[in-house]
């Protein structure tokens, strides 16, 4: 076939071009992935230390109320934004959708290797404000003013300047990559890979970009104005204020124009992370369990639908703000809604898995923990969706466990399920697996220890956010008791994960080497010449689809799966219009 | 000359049809951010303490330098579509001195703005008018990079002008967006009173 991208590219040769001024999409996704990694065991350590706090009050003098605070929104913020959405988009996003769509490369990868770069400066920048004057901001993640750049919340100085400024540079790093992303692919498939044969974790990563390309604007725009509130005395949002006696030069802001601004952004955000993870779920059941995803158009709509949806629900994160009931009925009912695509995709997966030939694989494993964590944490979502049941709840660690849950420990559960799964692709190595097994179990029940008895301390009344649970009466002992408990587990929980990112690099090195396709799975990125991929992918030809990624255990077939790019006598064709081919996937 | 702006064309190779999805996308971006920066404009308008402003009358003078620029730029890519790689070249240059001008005359907009004593504190109409006329500054200055780089490539091909054309046509869609955007943050700034603000958020 033509190759759409000329003659194949000459790698680059020196260390530098080829390592550190990459313009290849996998080196990309390594160096993102890296950084995530690394400034997310930060945020794992900010989460233990603020354990620590919580678990053994008074016990350790460094951790002072204002630390304490500093911890909290370090931690919120590292992990959402600068691990979770760098990971899925730049990490995964970089590595999957040229490979699984075909392509050589993304379509601008000049810009690409720019997007990194920019995002590792965004990085530091955050990290900086650990070491100005003030230290990094307290404010809360959700940096609300009027309290986010007064005198009196810690790092309201520098801290949250630098936060903001970080922020900014994040989000110009993230739409130049995303840009990349979408163009790829709707520009770079490969010929026969039409937009319904993409594997769902494409679709998931490339509906998610989208929303970040559009929710990332509104964060964007907030952090300009309160930026400019803070520098230049502006007043979009800071209302008169006396503080500590004084009155302050502003007047008349808007503190509920944050709010919305930021929750427009920070909800679709939740899809940002979520989206990547639905599909990249949907790929791993499908291959672990040797059996064609069930209802793909169906996941694929429900996928954009979910998108869709992400951007008219942001107020139900503002009931406790005050609104006018009717939108408080309207945000309610939305987000009801929305569980309704994504009871689907539950259902779905649960279906694939319905005489299934399961292998209980490493991701399998993973795959299987996020469904149930996501459960738990989505249906604690519908109650919280509701406003006479979320003002009550909202304030308190029922909250905590419910976004933990739901968008902290499921969205990491399938980082961990993907990492192991495409490893092989990535070092030509398998993960040692006595290490992944440890660190699956020790996470997975460890995170429902933490979690679950969270719940119970949010219907208790046990406040967010507070630095000292001392010497309240409505708190029992019971309560603190509890709260050791859940430290201890956390702490447990994060040295464990440190043996993750051991194996991470000891396995590159050490770790038994890998076949081509270990899984045996049918997606088009195990097809390539060479284990890991060379520069270009796929050698002097491109490849050539004949059919969806989901082509297991079709009868009649020489394996249990047939390459998306097998030629199409194989078999697994869809005939129809409908994308599935029309036998049902049969245990082996 | 417009329609050549718009769409992919069937002579685009890959790399062309790559930059056009590109740009619609980063259309889509920009598009977001100042409608999201018009949306909280309206929302902080609505507030009793804003009051409008005068606009200083050298705006009409940057509308039309860039309208003249964005012309200009579509007439260039027709030009090298056509063949006439001089002629082309110079439309070019004339597109960037109007752009240039549109610049500068906002710069005058801002200083009659100083002088009168509207400054950027205070009055969150004239907060939005200077961070408005700023952020779509920084897109037009951001444009500028993309038609010097348009320019030099054309200034190398002036006899085979039409393998280049794909970059100014792509250069003038994106004049003609910051028009229009242009075009719509004037026409707010210039209607949308804080009376109407609160109209619109329900607060008379």
């Amino acid at each position: 076939m033509t190759d759409s991208h000329g003659d194949v590219p000459h790698g680059p040769q020196s260390f530098i071009t080829r390592y550190v001024w990459s313009q290849d999409h996998k080196v990309i996704a390594v160096q993102y992935a890296g950084t995530a990694i690394l400034v997310g065991l930060v945020g794992l350590l900010l989460s233990n230390l603020m354990r620590l706090q919580i678990g053994f009050p008074g016990r350790f003098a460094f951790i002072d109320a204002e630390h304490y605070y500093q911890f909290v929104t370090m931690h919120g913020m590292i992990m959402v934004i600068y691990l979770l959405t760098a990971l899925f988009l730049g990490g995964f996003g970089n590595y999957l959708i040229p490979l699984m769509i075909g392509a050589r490369d993304m379509v601008f990868p000049y810009m690409n290797m720019l997007s990194f770069w920019v995002y590792l400066v965004s990085v530091l920048v955050l990290l900086a404000s650990f070491f100005v004057p003030g230290g990094p901001t307290g404010a809360g993640w959700t940096l609300y003013p009027p309290q986010a750049i007064m005198a009196g919340t810690p790092g309201a100085d520098w801290g949250i300047i630098l936060m903001l400024v970080s922020l900014l540079i994040f989000i110009a790093a993230t739409t130049m990559g995303g840009l990349n992303y979408v163009t790829t692919v709707l520009q770079a498939r490969c010929e026969g890979m039409t937009l319904l044969r993409m594997p769902l974790s494409v679709w998931g990563i490339f509906v998610a970009t989208i929303l970040a390309l559009l929710a990332f604007p509104a964060l964007f725009v907030s952090g300009v104005m309160m930026l400019l509130d803070k520098t230049l005395g502006t007043s979009f949002f800071m209302p008169a204020v006396i503080s500590m006696g004084q009155l302050s030069a502003h007047q008349g802001g808007s503190p509920l124009l944050f709010q919305h601004l930021f929750w427009f952004f920070g909800h679709p955000e939740v899809y940002i992370v979520a989206l990547p993870a639905f599909g990249i779920v949907s790929d791993l059941i499908s291959v672990h369990s040797r059996k064609a995803i069930f209802g793909y158009r169906m996941m694929v709509w429900a996928i954009v639908i979910i998108g869709a949806l992400s951007f008219v629900v942001w107020a139900h994160h503002m009931f406790v703000s005050g609104m006018n009931p009717w939108f408080g009925f309207f945000f309610a009912t939305s987000t009801l809604i929305i569980a309704v695509p994504t009871a689907i995709k539950v259902y779905n997966w649960v279906l694939t898995l319905w005489r299934g030939d399961i292998h209980l694989t490493v991701p399998m494993l993973f795959t299987l923990a996020f469904i149930l964590t996501f459960l738990s944490g989505g249906l604690t979502g519908l109650f919280l969706g509701n406003v006479s049941v979320d003002i009550p709840l909202s304030g308190t660690y029922f909250v905590v466990a419910h976004f933990h849950m739901v968008m902290g420990v499921a969205p990491l559960l399938v980082v961990f399920g993907a990492i192991t799964h495409w490893y092989p692709k990535i070092t030509g190595r398998m993960l040692n697996e006595p290490i992944s097994r440890l660190h699956f179990w020790v996470t997975f029940i460890g995170t429902y220890l933490i979690y679950f008895p969270m719940h119970y301390l949010g219907v208790l009344g046990m406040p967010r956010r507070y630095y000292n649970y001392d010497n309240y009466q409505f708190i029992p002992a019971s309560a603190h008791q509890l709260n050791v408990f859940i430290t201890v587990v956390a702490l447990v929980v994060g040295v464990v994960q440190l043996l993750f990112v051991f194996n991470l690099v000891w396995s590159a090195f050490r770790g038994r080497r890998a076949e081509p396709n270990p899984w045996r799975a049918a997606s088009l990125e195990w097809s390539t010449p060479q284990t890991p991929p060379a520069h270009g992918n796929w050698g002097a030809h491109l490849p050539v689809v004949h059919r969806w990624a989901y082509a297991y255990s079709v009868p009649g077939a020489a394996q249990d799966f047939i390459a998306q790019d097998a030629p199409a006598r194989s078999g697994g064709v869809e005939t129809s219009h409908d994308a599935e081919p029309p036998a049902r996937g049969v245990a082996t | 000359m417009t329609a050549a702006a718009l769409g992919p064309r069937p002579w685009m190779g890959p790399r062309e049809r790559a930059a056009d999805t590109g740009l619609w996308c980063f259309m889509g971006v920009a598009g977001t951010l100042f409608s999201l920066f018009l949306v909280a404009d309206v929302m902080r308008l609505a507030s009793p303490d804003a009051t409008a402003i005068g606009l200083p009358r050298q705006l009409w003078l940057s509308t039309a330098w860039l309208l003249c620029g964005s012309v200009l730029m579509g007439l260039a890519a027709g030009a090298a579509r056509a063949g006439q790689g001089a002629r082309s070249l110079r439309l070019m240059w004339a597109s960037g001195a109007t752009t240039l001008a549109f610049l500068a005359t906002q710069g005058w907009a801002w200083q009659q703005l100083i002088e009168a004593r509207v400054v950027l504190a205070g009055n969150p109409a004239a907060s939005f008018f200077y961070v408005l006329t700023a952020l779509h500054g920084l897109h037009v200055a951001g444009g500028l990079l993309a038609w010097a780089v348009a320019l030099r490539a054309l200034g190398r091909a002036v006899d085979h002008p039409r393998p280049t054309a794909w970059r100014l046509a792509l250069c003038a869609r994106y004049w003609h967006f910051l028009f229009v955007v242009w075009a719509a943050l004037l026409a707010s700034m210039t209607w949308l009173t804080p009376d109407i603000a609160r109209a619109i958020c329900g607060q008379r």
